[in-house]
């Protein structure tokens, strides 16, 4: 009895019993995030193929066959390329966009809205619709080749190739987020700075330099960390294009671990790549959030 | 001078609006291209980039009827329904203590969820379908709904605590003296202020739910099952027979989104920048 009055007090008015509220979440988190992370070390130790009832441990096997194996290291460098890749361009395209479209003029509002419609749309459909273009047979650039008297490309028929274009096709797709952040970026600078600045005879590259890119700097933080994050994710995007060839050339690890789960049935092995790339991008994020903390306390203090 | 400076404005600003069009013509130019293909025959060979003469529903019938896009897209709304009330729910509930009560469990809370944000699901998705196998979740709206939720509350959680810090404390511990309950202050003092990230949330974790394809390819096997991404990808795995027909799925899929987004733009805009704010 003396519990249960104790346990309402705690409830009524004890801070900490709001935790209860996250409850739900925390159930799924475990459930969902941490179960599968320990199981999936487990299963990278063992032989499973994915659907059958016996498997046996193989201890470290699967690692070091990762170690030696030339997809797993072509996955990889594909996946720094995606993910570093498109931050780069889609941040030179946000930023040039953003510049463009941030005063008033005829069609800014249009323009607008059609750059920022294809971050609207699946990656997989992105990968499909630009399918149409760049395919071999009647694709849409080869057909503008073509009325100019050039000769047909078989524009992914080239590993190297089809990742820097799968890596442009993403930077176009969903620069338009990194124009909006931009673009909010650019209206939260108050107009007397750059007023000062004229003022002090700075000329247009000057301002630039030296006010807008300081204070959009926490703008960059931002499109940098969503933009790595989602290219070292790339998935939809490859399965579309290329579905990882010609080859394995073109797989990011997302796809790689697809291929060897559903294609190849090593689902051990697979688990085992996943947890690699898991690793990876945790250490990315860990550093990369490091050096940006560091960098704005710079600019602040 | 002023005159001359404000031609040249005139002029400058002239520049800028064939600039806008012609990057604006660049990026209709993809979805130019499948409704052109979406309206040909079977049969037309002419190119991508000429609209067809006579155009012909053929394709939209096909995908309809063959390549079940209507089912796909029920389907596909019924998983982004229900998975974006719970997340809407479960993660304000959770957002509201974290953003209040910094105690280091709360902190450690919301460090795990901001850190499944970066977690790619692919490297998770073999052990999770071995899980969902072991509790039947395979081939269940249930199943997909519950791993759709985990994954997305993570952004909910992000977004509501940033908001809600944003709120006067005051407001709380007057409500407190007048004898509101802890438990009560929430849906009755910060949940009515809550409306505009509410908006923001919904509309980024809806399309980030209506556009998934990893989870719902692992969880959902069946045919009768298949969502967009699932149905449209069949189309372009079977053999590329009927392009028109595949142009149409991806037009259809697309249009729905599409159509949302040119009406409520203003709230698409102010969401991304939501999310952005640290």
């Amino acid at each position: 009895m003396k519990k249960k009055q104790n346990l309402g007090s705690f409830l009524s008015s004890d801070p900490r019993a709001l935790t209860l509220l996250t409850l739900p979440a925390v159930i799924l988190f475990i459930s969902f995030v941490v179960v599968p992370i320990i199981s999936g070390i487990n299963i990278s130790f063992t032989n499973w193929n994915g659907y059958s009832q016996s498997y046996s441990y193989v201890g470290f096997d699967n690692y070091r066959k990762m170690v030696s194996d030339p997809q797993v290291w072509t996955a990889f460098r594909n996946t720094l390329i995606y993910g570093f890749g498109s931050t780069f361009i889609q941040t030179i395209l946000g930023l040039s966009f953003a510049m463009l479209l941030c005063s008033k003029f005829f069609f800014r509002s249009a323009a607008r809205t059609v750059i920022y419609l294809p971050a609207m749309v699946a990656q997989l459909i992105i990968g499909y619709i630009w399918y149409f273009i760049v395919t071999y047979e009647r694709g849409a650039l080869n057909d503008i080749l073509v009325l100019f008297g050039a000769d047909k490309v078989d524009w992914m028929s080239r590993g190297m190739r089809a990742v820097i274009i799968i890596t442009i096709i993403n930077s176009i797709a969903y620069c338009g987020k990194t124009m909006i952040i931009f673009i909010a970026g650019l209206q939260a600078i108050p107009d007397m700075y750059k007023e000062a600045a004229s003022i002090d005879g700075a000329n247009g590259w000057q301002t630039f330099r030296n006010i807008t890119i300081p204070m959009l700097l926490p703008a960059f933080t931002t499109s940098l960390v969503l933009n790595i994050i989602g290219g070292l994710k790339m998935f939809g995007l490859v399965v579309a294009m290329t579905n990882g060839g010609p080859g394995y050339a073109s797989h990011s690890l997302s796809s790689l671990i697809n291929n060897l789960y559903f294609a190849n049935q090593q689902a051990g092995y697979s688990a085992a790549v996943g947890m690699f790339s898991f690793a990876f991008i945790v250490i990315v994020n860990v550093l990369l959030n490091k050096y940006l903390q560091k960098k704005e306390m710079q600019y602040n203090g | 001078m002023a005159d001359s400076k404000s031609k040249l404005n005139t002029r400058w600003n002239w520049l800028k609006s064939a600039a806008a069009i012609v990057i604006s013509l660049f990026f209709f130019a993809p979805f130019y291209i499948i409704l052109s293909l979406s309206f040909k025959a079977r049969t037309d060979r002419t190119s991508y980039w000429l609209f067809p003469k006579e155009p012909t529903f053929d394709a939209y019938a096909y995908a309809l009827d063959r390549g079940d896009i209507g089912l796909a897209i029920v389907n596909t709304l019924i998983v982004t329904v229900f998975s974006v009330v719970l997340v809407l729910i479960f993660g304000a509930i959770a957002a509201y203590p974290l953003a209040r009560h910094k105690t280091r469990i709360n902190k450690f809370i919301l460090s795990c969820f901001v850190g499944v944000m970066m977690v790619p699901p692919l490297s998770v998705l073999v052990p999770i379908y071995k899980e969902l196998v072991a509790i039947g979740g395979i081939n269940t709206f249930w199943g997909i709904i519950l791993i759709t939720v985990t994954y997305n509350l993570p952004m909910s959680i992000f977004m509501f605590s940033n908001f809600i810090t944003g709120i006067p404390k005051e407001l709380d511990e007057a409500a407190l003296i007048d004898g509101c309950s802890q438990f009560m202050i929430f849906p009755r003092i910060i949940l009515p202020n809550m409306v505009p990230v509410i908006s923001s949330v919904l509309i980024l974790t809806g399309v980030a739910i209506w556009n998934d394809y990893s989870f719902q390819l692992y969880v959902l096997q069946k045919p009768k099952l298949k969502t967009i991404t699932l149905a449209i990808s069949s189309f372009f795995t079977e053999g590329n027979s009927n392009m028109p027909a595949a142009a149409a799925a991806a037009v259809l899929s697309v249009l729905p989104v599409a159509i949302i987004y040119l009406c409520l733009q203003k709230y698409f805009i102010k969401g991304t920048m939501d999310s952005a704010i640290k």
